[in-house]
Parts: C-alpha cells; sequence; structure tokens
C-alpha cells in the first residue's frame, strides 16, 4: 500500500513535467522571464530544479527496490543541512539579544538600524528587516536542499513525499489558477509564498518579523507589479498603451492611478495585517503587564514577576501571527496569479504569434 | 508650549479614534461574505473546499480599506505624536 501511494505522485509530477516543458519550449520568453524572476529568491525555485531532473529518467534508471544502507556521510550532510536551516534563526536571535537597548517596559518601534553604508545618493541602511529576510531566504533553501536530498524514481521515504506533496501542491494550485499557459509559475509563486509565510512565523521566534516592514513587501509587490507590466505588454507595447485610453481617452490619469494602485494596495493590506497583529499583540502583552501589576503589587516579592503574560498572549498570537500571517502569504500570492492572468491580453498575443510565424515562414520560402 | 503639545497628543489621539471608524465597513461585508459563504456550503457540502478557500481570499480583499485606516491609526498613535512634539519644541 505504501508502495503504490509512493508511485502515484511520481508518476502525477511526470505527467505535470512534461507539458510545462512543451507550454515552456512553445513560449520560450516566458521561459527566460519566470526564471530570471525566480532569480531571486532562489530557494523554492532551487528545489524544483532538483526535482524535475529526479522525476524525468523514470523508465530509463530502475531503482532497487530495497532502500540502500544510508552512508555516515550522508546522515551527516543531512544533519548539516538542518542545522544550516535553523542557524540563520538562531543568528538572528543572538544578534537581537545582544543589540536590543534595554528599556523599561512594552514599547513598539520599527526594525533596528544595524549599520549604514554611504552611497551615493543615499545611505544604505541595513535594518533588522532585510537581515531577517535575509536569514528567512538563507533558511528556505537549506530546508529546500534538504528536502531535495536522495531523490529517486521510486523512493519511498517520508522526506521524497513531503516534497512531491509541496512541488504539487504548488503546481495544482498554479493550474487551477492561472491555467495550463502558466505553468511555469509555480516556482515563482511557491517562493514568495515560503518567504511570506517564513517571515511572517519569524515573529514566533521573538524576532522582527520583516513583512511588517514596508521596504521588504514594496519590493516583493513592485518584483509582482514588473510581472504584470511584462505580462501585459505581451501583446505588444502599442496595445498596452492603449489599453490606458479606455473606455474614453479623459479616463487616461483614472487609469494610471488605478495601475500604481494595484502595488500600493497590495502592499498595505500584506504589512497592514502583520503590523497590526505585532502592534495588538505588545499593547496585550502591556496591558497584562499593567494587570499583574496590579494584582501582585501589594505582595513584597512577587511584585515583579509578569503573571498574567505566561501563557496569555500565545493564545491570542496564534490569530495575529499564525492565522493571520499565513493568510496574507496566501492571498498576496493568488492576487499576484490573479492579476498577472487577468492583465495577459490573450487574443492579441496569439494574433501577434501568428503574425509572427507568418512573417518567419515568408521570409524562408523567399530564401 | 505645553498646551500646544497636549492639544497635538489630544488630537492624534482623536484622529486615530476618528480613523477606525472606517473598521466598520470591512466587519459588515466580512460578515455578510462569511454568511453568504455557510449558506452556500448548507446547501452544497461537496463544495466546502473551494467555497472556503474563495471566502479567505475575498475576507483579504475585503479587509483593505479596514487596513488602510487602522496604517494610519497605527502612524497618528505611534509615529505622528513624536514629530508633532519635536515640532513644537523646535528640535
Amino acid at each position: 500500500m505504501k508502495k503504490r501511494k509512493t508511485d502515484a505522485p511520481s508518476a502525477a509530477e511526470k505527467d505535470a513535467v512534461t507539458p510545462a516543458a512543451d507550454a515552456l519550449a512553445s513560449d520560450p520568453a516566458a521561459c527566460a522571464n519566470v526564471t530570471a524572476d525566480c532569480a531571486a529568491p532562489a530557494a523554492e525555485s532551487a528545489a524544483e530544479g532538483v526535482v524535475s531532473p529526479t522525476s524525468a529518467p523514470i523508465s530509463s534508471a530502475p531503482a532497487p527496490d530495497a532502500p540502500a544502507p544510508r552512508r555516515l556521510r550522508d546522515r551527516f550532510i543531512d544533519g548539516l543541512l538542518l542545522v544550516l536551516a535553523a542557524l540563520p534563526f538562531v543568528a538572528c536571535m543572538v544578534l537581537k539579544v545582544l543589540t536590543t537597548p534595554a528599556s523599561e517596559g512594552v514599547e513598539i518601534h520599527g526594525a533596528q538600524v544595524y549599520f549604514t553604508i554611504p552611497m551615493p545618493i543615499q545611505p544604505l541602511r541595513v535594518s533588522e528587516a532585510q537581515v531577517v529576510s535575509l536569514a528567512v531566504v538563507l533558511s528556505v533553501l537549506f530546508l529546500c536542499l534538504y528536502l531535495t536530498r536522495g531523490l529517486s524514481p521510486r523512493g519511498h521515504s517520508r522526506r521524497q513525499i513531503i516534497c512531491e506533496t509541496v512541488v504539487g501542491a504548488a503546481d495544482g494550485l498554479v493550474r487551477d489558477n492561472m491555467g495550463e499557459r502558466f505553468a511555469g509559475f509555480a516556482p515563482f509563486i511557491a517562493a514568495v509564498m515560503a518567504l511570506s509565510a517564513l517571515s511572517s512565523l519569524s515573529s514566533l521566534l521573538g524576532l522582527f518579523p520583516p513583512t511588517s516592514d514596508l521596504n521588504v513587501v514594496g519590493g516583493w509587490a513592485i518584483l509582482v507589479f514588473i510581472l504584470i507590466t511584462v505580462y501585459k505588454c505581451k501583446g505588444g507595447i502599442g496595445h498596452y498603451l492603449k489599453g490606458y485610453l479606455e473606455p474614453f481617452f479623459v479616463m487616461a490619469p483614472l487609469n494610471v492611478i488605478s495601475e500604481v494602485a494595484t502595488p500600493v494596495s497590495m502592499t498595505f493590506r500584506h504589512v497592514g495585517n502583520v503590523l497590526s497583529g505585532v502592534a495588538i499583540s505588545t499593547m496585550i502583552a502591556a496591558a497584562l503587564d499593567g494587570l499583574s501589576k496590579l494584582v501582585l503589587g501589594a505582595i513584597p516579592f512577587l511584585r515583579t514577576v509578569p503573571l498574567f503574560r505566561v501563557g496569555l498572549p500565545a493564545v491570542l498570537s496564534l490569530y495575529f501571527d499564525l492565522f493571520s500571517g499565513l493568510l496574507q502569504a496566501f492571498v498576496f500570492a493568488m492576487l499576484s496569479m490573479l492579476y498577472i492572468t487577468t492583465g495577459f491580453p490573450e487574443e492579441k498575443y496569439l494574433e501577434r504569434q501568428q503574425k509572427k510565424r507568418a512573417k518567419a515562414a515568408r521570409r524562408r520560402a523567399k530564401s | 508650549m505645553q498646551l500646544a503639545i497636549a492639544i497635538a497628543l489630544g488630537c492624534c489621539a482623536l484622529g486615530a479614534g476618528i480613523a477606525m471608524i472606517a473598521g466598520i465597513g470591512p466587519a459588515i461585508g466580512e460578515g455578510y461574505a462569511v454568511g453568504q459563504a455557510i449558506a452556500s456550503i448548507a446547501r452544497q457540502p461537496e463544495s466546502k473546499k473551494d467555497v472556503t478557500r474563495t471566502m479567505f481570499i475575498g475576507c483579504g480583499l475585503a479587509e483593505t480599506t479596514g487596513i488602510y485606516a487602522l496604517f494610519i491609526a497605527v502612524m497618528l498613535v505611534f509615529v505622528a505624536p513624536n514629530m508633532f512634539v519635536r515640532l513644537i519644541t523646535g528640535a
């Protein structure tokens, strides 16, 4: 039973890979775009890159049914990768503990600036948000390397099943929402989701969540906005610019505003949710601090014990940190999928492709 | 001077409170969306997964205006007072 269960996803994987490869082969420009955009959040795409080659030679390389005894070196590398995945967060926590100035009570402040690098236009400030988001990227990268190690065409290790489930879910989500043409977007969407979710969840470790900084999410939104614009331009730049003059040319300023509003609203939605979660949980912590002082204030030795701050805020952070952060990651990914798909002028694009092909054929006939 | 600072701080707090009136809209909208989702799940229990997913996305979208208001309120409470005090005292 277990074996069949394992075989099914890998077969599905194979099916999933081939049409995607076909779609990308017929549309090399899109392929180039996707890979270029995935280079930045390289983590998930690295996972994808490892997965697809292994699932391709299913028929050619029959794997042994019994798992080979795992060698010491393999085990060592596994452990090393897991440690490396956890290390960035630990390093961030240590950094935070070392650099946070001592303060009385509970307070809310923005990201702490660690150091500034002099730059021609404006000094580049490296703050907590950048450091933690880099830590998240590194952690996801090592986690993916760990999960994709030792994949085999007929493997039924737990790791491979997890890996195939994740990749299959991302593929299915993108296929459902964007259609077959954009199936190559799965790594990008998965990377955005993983980054956003892990960034929001890093507040559970007491770190500054990078998603509550406008700059981090703004960068993602600008990336998505560039993608949207590129795909809108697929039907020709003239067609794209003409879109601003609809329905009348008087509407042009309004159209420009609504175009700019897309990344702005995406940013504010995500940041606002996470930031409000942080603010509310901090305020609740302060209130509980006051309450425990009120209750225990008269007792000499217990005066400084924050009795009500033990455990109670954790229940509230279930909603404000866990649920809200994950939901916003999902919403961000869904919206970017939606905007890219709806902005793409399919008829115009096909028309152009046909024209190009006809032109090429004519040239070939001439020569 | 102190009066000016007090007025500025009080107005910041008042503004934050007034800004959060905008929370009414998303609350009504989300309540309606969730109610409709429950009704449709009751009618077609097999479509629960799709309906729930779509409902969450819709709720995330409907929240936007409330989040804008919240953002302004947070700015007014945590950022603006320092700025005003610095402006008034000339420091």
